[in-house]
């Protein structure tokens, strides 16, 4: 697509208002992030199994993040069993609103009870769904920063990628899983 | 009344004249209720309670409010706007403002029926939905306003009663009103309720007075898809919610012998209402193949009446050159008001092409003049399409600039540069693979900077689908019969019938109608009760096993475990939340009149029912939904539902929101989270038929029934996930709801969970509804 629209939402009339996401220019922004979080999160969406990334899907990525970050992971739809059939256990299943509610809610104690978390990062929710709940996350939690993971600008959330081809993401994203200090079995 | 002259023993009358208004007969022994006629604030602690435990979610689609001349102002975080309103009290406020265009939607629907039914029938026309199997002719109207209406005329002070709600209810929306959120969600709750009369009064008006099917669990099937169409015969494609004109059309075409020799097809709920006047009449599908057909040039004239009908149709209407009729004051279209000329000067006017239109506001007119002109513009039309060759789409194709503007149109991301760069190779597969998850938008031709129309392309290359569109649907069969709620109010009670699941709404699916049938028949299958309406009704209608059968064909129609039972139109919806209420009052003989607080209180704890708006779309949808959730019946949206941008959600995680009084003794009581949510979007199909399954449970089921609904839980989730729920020990009070093929299994799980056994209660959230206090 056109560079000049790297940076708008990509579906084109969902615009935000004058708060808008900080753009994830270099993919070792994120990695910084996470480590430099006290207690952050990874939501998983059903469309991390449905995306293709060279020979593996995205959610064989997410699970390299999650596993060298170190980070909880909940995974909303459907997706508990996709993970355990990659011999991965997320902490949770809930659906992608109530995860959402949860990390609204400051007074929350966390998947493990031992408190709220400081960064929630989403990937693999259809575009709009997950537009809409970082909007919700934006206006309403409080302490709490946002990264959207996938390759389409999210104006809601605290950081974002700008519109990118798959294939540059794909490179962000191994670009963090090595970062984080993980395997470095996927080449870029 | 007036004497000229009476002479008496007593007096001497001259010029002697007396007018009554109304004299209301008041036959209806039972005692009224509390809220007979509800005003705003009524139900106001009802509604507290619920919202104490479905807290709502905001998610606002942008970040400032632009509703007054203080210009936007900027309402992110915690930041007010000019009037001081902030960012949860203004999301509440748009969903009160779509709720209220929704309820005033089907209530001047239901005003613009009844008025012209008295007109024809007269006053004094009874109401009757279902003769003596249906003695609740109207249990949402006798619950809320505490009457039973017995005549068309008393319809109208119900109808008066509403429109003063939605008035009310609107002004709260007013810059300087309503301050509070959670204020503004008891008045949604509000509009939806009242929302659900208005579609009752519609309906009963018009089941009563055009002898639509009256509670028959063996409506006739009628044909639907694009290809039941004999396109050799004139068609006539009437659009819309509103039926009288269409009916008229039929009217006159029986009158005249002609009904074989013209097609009479419907899209969105006309064509419902249409085929319960008269099931030859043929369905095309629901609101999102307006533009496939009108664009298959098939139709040769086009009738809109009111609501879901797109803003573009006349424009539509002129590329295949087909003549358009609006008929309603609420859709002018820009058209000439015809209604006091001549037929003969109309039909020629349209044959000659010296308007694209007319605007008729008297039905009989409009289906004289449709009818006409149906017959004598289809040999000048010969189908005039407004669909490409597929030589153009291939040429289209190479010309793509690929600058994915379409793909961002599109509300379904759906890929629409890749498939036109297939194309450009000559390969259609992928464009015509678009064609069952389009919702019928033509956003993407919107975006286009070559104005190549898209959805024509998809549509072309899906040409041989279309064809085969051939399906049946057995024709909305109005109300629930009150014996049938005698047979299944025990079961479900009880728990031992799972739950009773309405498929309801729009077509704005995530990946195609489709999705809804096999939700429908998966549940059929498992001995739930399936409803069906509207849209979603159709959608479940277009799908065929592998001896060709629709589902309408494979299951029954009766109001019974394993039916997939079609009420009918959106107004038809009425009939679900009414079975809903008949199970308390008939089953459980709870006073209904004037008593919401209680039977919602009772369909909460008791009644198993799940609402699932799939392709919600519509500011009606929403005020059917909270409808819905104002009478304790949790609502499921499908991923796009989430664009209401309010979800009302529950907190499993916090025990203390789960405890019910126990009616016995007064004691609380914790039930689990039974329902978990009062309205949520799942982002998948499959997520969805897990929680539906799960929704079901409520406090009052018996062992036998929560280990029935434990076990269709646990296998859908083993099924649809993979893995065993989570969540499991939140559902098993006692060890008899486990159900014996897992016990090893769930036992385990209880285990680990620090599981204790717990009482089941008599539940209430109502302490009046304490029989026995403890000491």
């Amino acid at each position: 697509m056109n560079k000049s629209k790297s940076t708008e939402p990509w579906q084109t009339a969902e615009i935000p208002g004058p708060k808008k996401a900080l753009v994830i220019t270099k993919p070792e922004v994120v990695s910084s992030l996470i480590r430099r979080a006290k207690n952050p999160i990874l939501i998983v969406g059903h469309e991390a199994v449905e995306v293709q990334l060279k020979n593996e899907k995205l959610i064989d990525y997410m699970i390299r993040i999650a596993e060298n970050a170190k980070i909880h992971v909940v995974a909303t739809a459907h997706m508990q069993g996709e993970f355990f059939k990659r011999c991965f256990h997320v902490d949770a299943w809930m659906p992608a609103v109530d995860i959402a509610n949860r990390l609204k809610d400051s007074e929350w104690k966390g998947l493990d009870g031992k408190g709220s978390y400081d960064l929630a990062l989403f990937v693999g929710l259809p575009y709009y769904m997950e537009w809409l709940i970082l909007s919700g996350l934006k206006h309403f939690s409080s302490g709490l920063k946002t990264v959207s993971l996938g390759m389409h600008y999210q104006p809601h959330a605290s950081w974002s990628f700008p519109n990118l081809s798959v294939e540059e993401w794909r490179k962000n994203l191994q670009v963090i899983v090595e970062e984080l200090g993980g395997k470095k079995n996927v080449h870029v | 009344m007036r004497i000229k002259e009476l002479k008496s023993d007593l007096c001497t009358l001259k010029d002697f004249e007396i007018s009554i208004g109304k004299i209301i007969e008041e036959m209806w022994t039972e005692e009224a209720g509390p809220t007979v006629f509800p005003s705003i604030a009524d139900l106001r602690e009802w509604d507290l309670k619920l919202l104490e435990r479905y807290k709502p979610f905001y998610m606002p689609f942008c970040d400032v409010c632009c509703l007054c001349t203080f210009g936007k102002c900027d309402l992110t975080g915690d930041k007010r706007g000019a009037c001081g309103l902030n960012m949860a009290a203004q999301q509440s406020r748009i969903v009160l403002l779509a709720c209220c265009i929704g309820a005033a939607t089907h209530i001047a629907h239901a005003r613009h029926l009844v008025e012209h039914l008295i007109e024809i029938f007269g006053r004094e026309h009874s109401i009757d939905v279902g003769s003596v199997s249906v003695e609740v002719e109207a249990p949402v109207t006798r619950l809320v306003c505490g009457v039973r209406p017995k005549t068309l005329a008393d319809l109208v002070d119900v109808l008066n009663y509403l429109e003063g709600q939605v008035t009310h209810l609107l002004s709260a929306t007013h810059t300087g009103q309503e301050g509070s959120n959670i204020d503004f969600e008891s008045k949604v709750f509000h509009a939806g309720m009242i929302d659900q009369v208005g579609m009752e009064i519609a309906d009963i008006a018009q089941i009563s007075a055009y002898r639509f099917p009256k509670a028959d669990p063996e409506a006739p099937l009628a044909e639907i898809g694009l290809g039941v169409v004999d396109v050799t015969k004139p068609v006539i494609l009437v659009i819309g919610h509103n039926v009288p004109p269409a009916i008229e059309i039929v009217d006159y075409l029986t009158d005249r012998g002609l009904y074989g020799e013209v097609e009479v097809t419907g899209l969105c709920c006309t064509a419902h209402d249409v085929t319960r006047y008269n099931p030859k009449a043929k369905i095309i599908g629901p609101i999102s193949w307006q533009l496939r057909f009108i664009r298959s040039g098939i139709p040769d004239v086009i009738v809109v009446d009111e609501q879901c009908i797109r803003a573009d149709s006349l424009v539509e209407a002129q590329k295949i050159r087909a003549p358009l009729i609006a008929s309603s004051e609420k859709n002018c279209l820009g058209l000439p008001n015809r209604t006091n000329d001549s037929p003969d000067e109309i039909v020629k006017d349209l044959l000659d092409a010296n308007t694209p239109g007319a605007l008729i506001l008297d039905p009989a007119k409009v289906g004289e003049v449709a009818v006409r002109t149906a017959i004598a513009v289809a040999p000048k039309r010969r189908k005039f399409k407004a669909m490409p060759d597929i030589d153009n789409v291939i040429e289209g194709a190479k010309r793509c600039l690929k600058c994915d503007d379409c793909r961002r149109a599109c509300p379904n991301d759906l890929p629409i540069t890749e498939a036109m760069a297939e194309a450009a190779r000559g390969n259609l597969e992928k464009l015509s693979s678009l064609y069952e998850e389009c919702v019928g938008c033509a956003r993407c031709e919107s975006a286009c900077p070559l104005d190549f129309p898209l959805h024509s392309f998809i549509v072309k290359a899906a040409e041989k689908k279309l064809k085969e569109e051939k399906y049946k649907i057995r024709v909305g069969r109005g109300a629930i019969r009150d014996t049938e709620i005698r047979e299944v109010g025990g079961p479900i009670v009880l728990g031992e019938i799972p739950g009773v699941i309405a498929f309801v709404g729009c077509a704005n699916y995530p990946e195609g109608g489709k999705e809804v049938a096999e939700m429908a028949m998966e549940f059929a299958k498992r001995r739930y009760i399936v409803l069906t309406s509207g849209c979603a009704a159709m959608s479940a209608a277009m799908f065929k096993d592998e001896d060709g059968k629709s589902p309408y064909e494979i299951y029954s129609g009766v109001f019974d475990a394993g039916g997939i039972v079609n009420v009918g139109s959106c107004v038809s919806n009425s009939h679900i939340a009414g079975a809903a209420i008949k199970i308390a009052s008939i089953f459980a003989k709870r006073r209904l009149r004037g008593n919401y607080e209680e039977i919602a209180d009772y369909i909460l704890n008791r009644v198993g029912a799940v609402g699932v708006a799939w392709g919600a779309m519509s500011q009606k949808a929403a005020a059917i939904a909270s409808g819905f959730w104002r009478l304790g019946v949790p609502v499921i949206v499908g991923p796009h539902g989430s664009k209401y941008r309010r979800m009302l959600l529950g907190r499993k995680d916090q025990m203390e929101d789960w405890y019910v009084y126990d009616a016995r003794t007064g004691e609380k009581v914790y039930v689990g989270p039974t329902p978990e949510h009062l309205f949520y979007a799942a982002e998948t199909k499959e997520e969805a038929m897990v929680a539906i399954a799960k929704f079901c449970m409520r406090p009052n089921d018996t062992t036998k029934g929560r280990s029935v609904k434990l076990t269709h839980y646990v296998d859908l989730s083993r099924r649809l996930y993979g893995v065993m729920p989570d969540d499991i020990h939140l559902f098993v009070r006692t060890l008899a709801d486990v159900p014996i093929t897992m016990k090893d299994e769930i036992l385990k799980v209880l285990e680990g969970k620090e599981w204790r056994e717990n009482i089941i209660p008599d539940p209430t959230l109502l302490p009046r509804l304490i029989r026995r206090r403890r000491e």
